[in-house]
Formats: structure tokens, sequence, C-alpha cells
């Protein structure tokens, strides 16, 4: 089953958890069994229309869906998804 | 880069403090020459800024630009390695010049003890060979790329969070820069700051060390720059992954059909300041100040709601406050009775801003913000209590 990376900033909507895995068969599938699993995690990912936040990075493997099929990108057993987000610390 | 006149000489001494990198292959004399002749502006004086200045002027970077407008707080020496105890209170661009010329005093430092914006940036940078982005907020980061793309310039960009850190050279001219990756910024409040959030004191230094590596690398024209890859590192699980970044054909600063090709209203693009301003303010009359609060605290009663993480509550805590963290505020409403008078706190109020936008949107109408969190309180009410 493909495993999704959750990023530091997100993971007190996972209860903690720095790996997820996940059931479906491409990305989209997976993003949703992913708030359904952790509802909280749903307004920090998407907007209201239901289209992923443009400051919400996905990639499979070392590839940006945006470079592969978007949402559809189909994915395989073991797959590793990267939830990149923004973060802007640096200096205080 | 800007082609150079004629590389300058080293003079004896600094053949001989140089001698390390002198014997590199890769930099050798001629190198070393190259740093020299070199320039780097360092934007953020802070955890970053910290390692990466230090290192580059250690390698003889010839002019080092540092831009920063604070002044150094013992809160800052967990991970700013460049000031210490003895420069608190200084300007942190002073405190930094300082500790550069005594590393290294063949070296020309530039301070400039000014907010980095769209009236200064152009000025600032345009002399400069490559910038390094040091800086801590959302409208610096989307200033800092497209100062670096309208001006052809290299921008080594790195940002850190506890655990996490990123890094990626974005250079508009061979590769995608920082709008290519992130076109919008999260909206107000979505993500924490390190000063809300915290941030493990190594990280800056691994990150920023990296940063430096970049910078050298690109100043030298060796190796393989981070250009079109984002290195994502993770401190708990000691992981470092890679991952490929391509053009964004519809970037607006650097795609085929940009429609950005001015510096605009970073604070607005990102619908938060930049800099300091009210820190901690919920504005149009939904502050109420520690004095004030102390006052109708004896008066009549009021429920006090803290929006902190619970491990905050170790350090400082208000008595009788309740406590429903922030991220979990939204699924707890129905915890709170809207009929009696709320005010909202954290640590120096940026959370609890954005807990009365919640609470009022919400529909709560007796609600006011502690200006400046239970920090302000502990200045100004109860010196016994700890500023964290």
């Amino acid at each position: 089953m493909p495993v999704l990376k959750i990023p530091t900033p997100l993971r007190s909507y996972t209860n903690g958890q720095v790996e997820v895995t996940l059931n479906g068969g491409n990305v989209s599938e997976v993003m949703q069994q992913l708030v359904e699993k952790y509802p909280t995690l749903k307004p920090h990912l998407f907007n209201g229309d239901g289209q992923l936040r443009p400051f919400v990075n996905l990639f499979v493997g070392e590839n940006n869906i945006n470079d592969l099929q978007g949402l559809d990108t189909p994915l395989d057993n073991n797959t590793r998804v990267i939830l990149i987000p923004s973060i802007a610390g640096g200096s205080k | 880069m800007m082609p150079k006149p004629a590389l300058p000489g080293l003079t004896r001494e600094e053949i001989l403090r140089y001698s390390r990198h002198l014997l590199i292959p890769e930099v050798g004399l001629d190198g070393q020459r190259k740093l020299k002749g070199s320039s780097a502006l360092v934007i953020g004086t802070g955890g970053l800024g910290s390692p990466v200045a230090l290192y580059l002027a250690a390698a003889g970077v010839g002019r080092i630009g540092l831009v920063d407008y604070d002044v150094v707080d013992s809160s800052n020496l967990q991970r700013q390695v460049i000031h210490g105890t003895s420069t608190i209170g200084k300007l942190k661009v002073d405190s930094a010049r300082e500790k550069l010329l005594d590393l290294n005093p063949d070296i020309e430092v530039e301070t400039y003890n000014e907010p980095f914006t769209s009236e200064n940036a152009m000025r600032i940078a345009k002399d400069y060979d490559i910038l390094l982005d040091g800086t801590d907020n959302f409208p610096t980061r989307y200033l800092t790329n497209d100062v670096a793309v309208f001006l052809g310039k290299p921008n080594v960009y790195a940002s850190i969070y506890r655990f996490d850190g990123q890094v990626s050279v974005f250079y508009a001219k061979e590769g995608p820069c920082y709008r290519c990756l992130f076109p919008e910024p999260p909206p107000p409040g979505l993500v924490p700051s390190c000063a809300e959030g915290g941030v493990l004191g190594v990280l800056p230094g691994t990150i920023g060390t990296i940063q430096a590596t970049e910078a050298i690398k690109i100043l030298l024209g060796i190796g393989q720059p981070l250009i079109g890859k984002l290195l994502l590192y993770n401190a708990l699980d000691m992981s470092f992954d890679f991952v490929k970044l391509k053009k964004n054909p519809k970037c607006r600063v650097c795609g085929p059909n940009a429609d950005i090709h001015e510096l605009i209203d970073y604070e607005e693009f990102c619908g938060v300041p930049g800099h300091d301003h009210d820190e901690g303010s919920a504005g149009d009359g939904y502050d109420i100040t520690a004095k004030d609060l102390s006052t109708r605290l004896k008066q009549n009663h009021l429920v006090l709601l803290d929006v902190r993480e619970p491990h905050e509550l170790e350090i400082s805590a208000l008595p009788g406050a309740v406590n429903i963290p922030l991220g979990t505020l939204a699924a707890r409403l129905s915890e709170i009775d809207s009929a009696q008078d709320l005010v909202v706190f954290c640590k120096t109020g940026g959370r609890s801003t954005r807990a009365l936008e919640l609470l009022v949107s919400a529909g709560f109408k007796k609600v006011k913000n502690l200006k400046g969190g239970i920090n302000a309180w502990a200045q100004e009410i109860d010196p016994k209590l700890p500023i964290y």
C-alpha cells in the first residue's frame, strides 16, 4: 500500500504519525482517505471547493504530481508520497 | 553573475589563512581569488544567517552584506550562534559584523539595519553576486525570490520549522524559482512560525551550513548546485530526501507568460505583515491590554481561554484558564459558553488573534484578545511568571 510521509507542521493533526499507510490506486484516493482518517487535516490541504490548496505540494517518489498526472497519478504498492508544505522559519 | 574585471591577488597572510582551500584542486589559488572578488547578501542574521555568514566570512568571500532590523535577545542564543551574551541588546547587524571581522578581518562587511522591503530591496541586492534567504516570514521570502529573478541572481533558499529543513537554489536563469514551487503563500495563520512553534537549536546550524556550501560552490563555479532540486531534511528521522523541481510554465514571475514584472506589496499578497508591526494584536477594538485585563478580572467574571499547546502550560499559566489548543478549537467550540465574556490568549498574541477570528466568525460576540499574550502579562502584571 502507498505510504504518505507527513511533514512536522502537520503531524499534530495526524496524532504524531510520521508516515501513514493508505489504500488507494491513485493520489486522489489516497488523499481522500487521509482526510477521512484525520478530518482536522482537511482544511489545511483542501479549499472549500475540494481542490488541493496551491501551497501544498505532493511528490510521488521524487516527482511533483503536477509533472505527472496530477491527482490521477497512479500509485503502486509501497510508493512513497511526500507532502511538502510551505514553511517560512529561518530567523526568529 | 556580473563578469569580474580581474581577480584580486592574495596577500602572504591570506595565503596562510586559506592554505586548506588552496590545497584542494577544485578551489586552489584561482578559486580563493574568485571568493575574494565575490560578494554575498545574507538576508536575516538569525538562525540561518548565523552559520551562513560565519562560514562565508571564514571562507574568504570578499564582501558580505547583512540585512536585519532586530536587536539581539537572549531567546535568540539557543541557535543564533553569531551573536553572544555580550551583545544582547545590540543591533543584530552590528553584533554579527563584529563577530565576522574578528573571524576574518580581511573581508568587507556591509550592514543594512532596516527591514528588507519592496522599497529598498533592489537597491540593496543589486551589487551582490548571490542572495541567501534566511528570513522568517512569507512576505520577505516572496520578495527575496522576486528580487533574485528580476536581478538575474541565484537565491540560495532555506527554511526551517521544529525538526524540518528545506534547501534549494532558486535561479530562474537555469531552473525554477520559489514561486514555481509555491505559487501562493498559505493563508495567514495556517503555518506556525518558529516563534510560535519552536525550532531545534541545532537545526538552522545544519541547514544554514548547507546553504553556505551551495553559495560557495556557486561562487567558485564547482560541483552540482541544488538548482531544480529541493532537499528535505528531518533531524528526528535523520532523513535527507531529494525531490526534483521543474520550472512552472504558469509561474507569474519567471514563466513564459509572467505578469509580474516589478516588486509588489508582499504583505498584501501574503495577507500578513512581513515585519513585527503590531505583533500579537487583533486590532479593531478586539484587543485588551494586560493592565486592563488585570483590572477587569478584579471587577467581574471573565472566561480566560488559553489556546497554547499543553506542554507550554508547564512554562507559564494563568490560574483558572481553560486550555483548548488552537489546532483543536474549531472542533471544540461547543465547550465554550458564548454568553460569557471571553479573553483569548497565547504566548505573544499571534495564535490567540487567529483563535479570535475563528470565534468571531463562529458567532461569538463577547470576545477579546490579550495583546502580547501571557508574555505581556508576565512583563506588566506578574514578574514571577517566566517570559519565553
